[in-house]
C-alpha cells in the first residue's frame, strides 16, 4: 500500500500539487485523471522519488520515503516498475537488453536463466520474436508492451504508469489497458495509472483520483464517476461527444 | 555531482561491459581521424620548420628536432585533445542528453540506478586510460608524416630527420605530454556530461548543450594548458 499525505510541490513558487491525500492499495489499479497540466506527472514523480516535493509524506508499507537513506531508496526502487509515457526505452540496446537490464544490475543469475525470464515476460505481453530488434524498429504499442515487460521483469510490488496508452489507437490502448489489469491481479501489485483517457477509466479504474490544478477535487470508482454531482468531474468526464451521448441517453431513460 | 560519479560502481560486471563499449566509442573509433590529422600536421609542421630555417647554419637536423619538440610539447597533447573536445565531447553531451529527454535517465533513476556513475564513469575512466595510447599514437604519426614530408619535398633528407628526432631528447617532455593528456582526457568526460546530464527540453536544447559543452571544454583545455606548462616546466 501507499499512502500520500499533504503532499505540496511547487516550481519557481507557483504551487502544482496543493496538499494531496491519497491511499493506493495492494492489488488494486488506481487511476490519477485530470487535464493536462493539472499535476499528475509531477504527483507520480513525487512518488517515485524523481522530484522532491516540498511538503508532505509518501509511505510504502510503513516505509516513509523522506526518512531512507539513499542505499534504502535504491533498493526500494527496486520493487518498484514503471512504464514512461514515451516508453523511455534505452534506444540503442536490443529489446532483449532492454528487458534484462534490471536483471543483469541487480541479480546474480546465469545468463539463461536471464533469457528464460526475459523471453517469459515478453511472452507474458504477447510479443514474440522481437528480442534482436531495437525499439526504434517496434511500432507505438508494441514499445509500450516491451516497457511493461521490462517493468515487470523485476516481479515488482508497486507498478506506475505515466499515460500507458497515449499515441495509441483505441484497440490497442485497450490491450494494454486490459494487460496492465491482469499483471495487476496476477501478481497483486500495487498499480497506479496516470490517464486523461476515460475508456481507461471505465475499463480498468477500481479507484480512480481527480487532480484538477494541483488539487485532489474527487474520489471514488468508475461506477460512482457518472453519479457524481461535483461539476469539475462531471466538466471533465463529458467533454467528450462521445460521453455526452452516453450521458443524454441516461436521462433520456430515467425520463 | 562529481561525488556521485566516483562511488563504487552497483555491478562490476555491467561496469566491465560499459567500460569496454566506452574504450570502443570513444577511443578506438578516434584513432582514424586522430591519426589523419597527425600525419598530415607531422608534414605540415616539417615543411614550415624547413621553411623558417633558411639560415646555411642551422643544420638541418633541427627540423628533425623542431617538429618532434611541437609534437610532443603542444601538437599532439593539446590541439588533438581540442579536437576530441569536438569529436567526444559532443557525442558524449548529446548521447547523455538524448537519454536525460526521452526519460532513459529517469528509467534508470525509478529502477535504483545511480544513474551518474552508471553513464559517466567508464567514460572518464575509458578517456582518462585511452587517451594517452591515442597520443602516442598521434605523435608517432606526427613524425613519420614529418618525415615522408621532408623526403617528397626534399626539404630535409631522411638522415638529418632522423638524427634529429634522435638528439637531446628529455623523456621528462614524454611525461609532461602525457600528464597533459590525462587531464585533458578527464576534462573532454566530464564538461559534456554535465552539459547532457542536466539539460532540459528536447532536441533543439540537446543540440545547444553540445555545443555549449563543446566551447567550454576547450575552453578550459587551454587555460590548463597554460598552468599545467608553467607548473611542469617552468622555472
Amino acid at each position: 500500500m501507499i499512502k500520500i499525505t499533504n503532499l505540496y510541490k511547487e516550481f519557481d513558487g507557483t504551487p502544482v500539487l496543493k496538499g494531496i491525500n491519497a491511499t493506493f492499495e495492494n492489488g488494486k489499479t488506481s487511476l490519477v485523471i485530470g487535464q493536462s497540466g493539472s499535476g499528475k506527472t509531477v504527483l507520480l514523480k513525487c512518488m517515485l522519488g524523481l522530484l522532491s516535493p516540498e511538503k508532505g509524506d509518501i509511505c510504502y508499507d510503513d516505509r516513509h520515503y523522506d526518512k531512507m537513506t539513499t542505499k534504502e531508496k535504491r533498493d526500494l526502487r527496486k520493487e518498484i516498475g514503471m512504464v514512461f509515457q514515451g516508453g523511455a526505452l534505452f534506444d540503442s540496446s536490443t529489446i532483449e537488453e532492454n528487458i534484462m537490464f534490471p536483471l543483469k544490475m541487480f541479480t546474480n543469475q546465469p545468463y539463461n536463466k536471464m533469457l528464460e525470464r526475459v523471453n517469459f515476460v515478453l511472452n507474458r505481453v504477447h510479443l514474440e520474436n522481437v528480442n534482436s530488434k531495437y525499439p526504434a524498429e517496434l511500432s507505438g504499442g508494441m514499445q509500450k508492451r516491451v516497457s511493461i515487460a521490462r517493468a515487470i521483469v523485476m516481479n515488482p510490488k508497486y507498478l506506475f504508469c505515466d499515460e500507458p496508452n497515449s499515441g495509441l489507437d483505441p484497440k490497442t490502448a485497450i490491450v494494454i489497458d486490459n494487460l496492465i489489469q491482469e499483471i495487476t491481479d496476477e501478481y497483486n501489485i500495487t498499480t497506479i495509472i496516470n490517464s486523461h483517457d476515460m475508456n481507461s477509466v471505465m475499463e480498468i479504474g477500481e479507484k480512480i483520483i481527480f487532480l484538477k490544478d494541483g488539487v485532489k477535487e474527487w474520489e471514488g470508482t468508475s461506477n460512482d464517476i457518472f453519479r457524481t454531482d461535483n461539476k469539475a468531474i462531471t466538466d471533465f468526464v463529458y467533454s467528450s461527444n462521445l460521453f455526452k451521448k452516453v450521458r443524454e441517453a441516461q436521462l433520456k431513460e430515467k425520463g | 555531482m562529481l561525488q556521485q560519479v566516483f562511488k563504487k560502481p552497483q555491478k562490476k560486471s555491467v561496469f566491465r561491459e560499459l567500460l569496454f563499449k566506452e574504450i570502443e566509442d570513444l577511443g578506438i573509433s578516434s584513432i582514424g581521424i586522430v591519426a589523419f590529422i597527425s600525419f598530415f600536421v607531422g608534414g605540415v609542421v616539417v615543411i614550415q620548420t624547413a621553411l623558417n630555417l633558411e639560415s646555411p647554419l642551422t643544420p638541418k637536423y633541427l627540423i628533425g628536432y623542431a617538429s618532434r619538440e611541437s609534437l610532443i610539447l603542444e601538437f599532439s597533447p593539446t590541439l588533438i585533445s581540442i579536437i576530441l573536445a569536438g569529436k567526444v565531447g559532443s557525442f558524449i553531451t548529446s548521447s547523455i542528453g538524448t537519454m536525460r529527454v526521452t526519460e532513459q535517465i529517469d528509467a534508470l533513476e525509478v529502477m535504483g540506478v545511480n544513474s551518474l556513475n552508471h553513464l559517466v564513469l567508464p567514460k572518464i575512466i575509458a578517456n582518462v586510460f585511452f587517451y594517452p595510447f591515442v597520443i602516442i599514437i598521434s605523435i608517432a604519426l606526427g613524425i613519420i608524416g614529418g618525415w615522408v614530408a621532408g623526403n617528397i619535398t626534399g626539404l630535409v633528407s631522411s638522415a638529418d630527420y632522423l638524427l634529429g628526432i634522435k638528439s637531446d631528447f628529455e623523456p621528462f617532455h614524454v611525461t609532461y605530454s602525457m600528464i597533459k593528456t590525462a587531464v585533458f582526457a578527464f576534462v573532454i568526460a566530464t564538461i559534456p556530461a554535465y552539459h547532457g546530464f542536466y539539460v532540459k527540453g528536447g532536441a533543439i536544447e540537446v543540440g545547444k548543450a553540445s555545443t555549449r559543452a563543446v566551447v567550454w571544454t576547450s575552453v578550459v583545455i587551454i587555460v590548463l594548458n597554460y598552468f599545467l606548462t608553467q607548473m611542469l616546466l617552468g622555472k
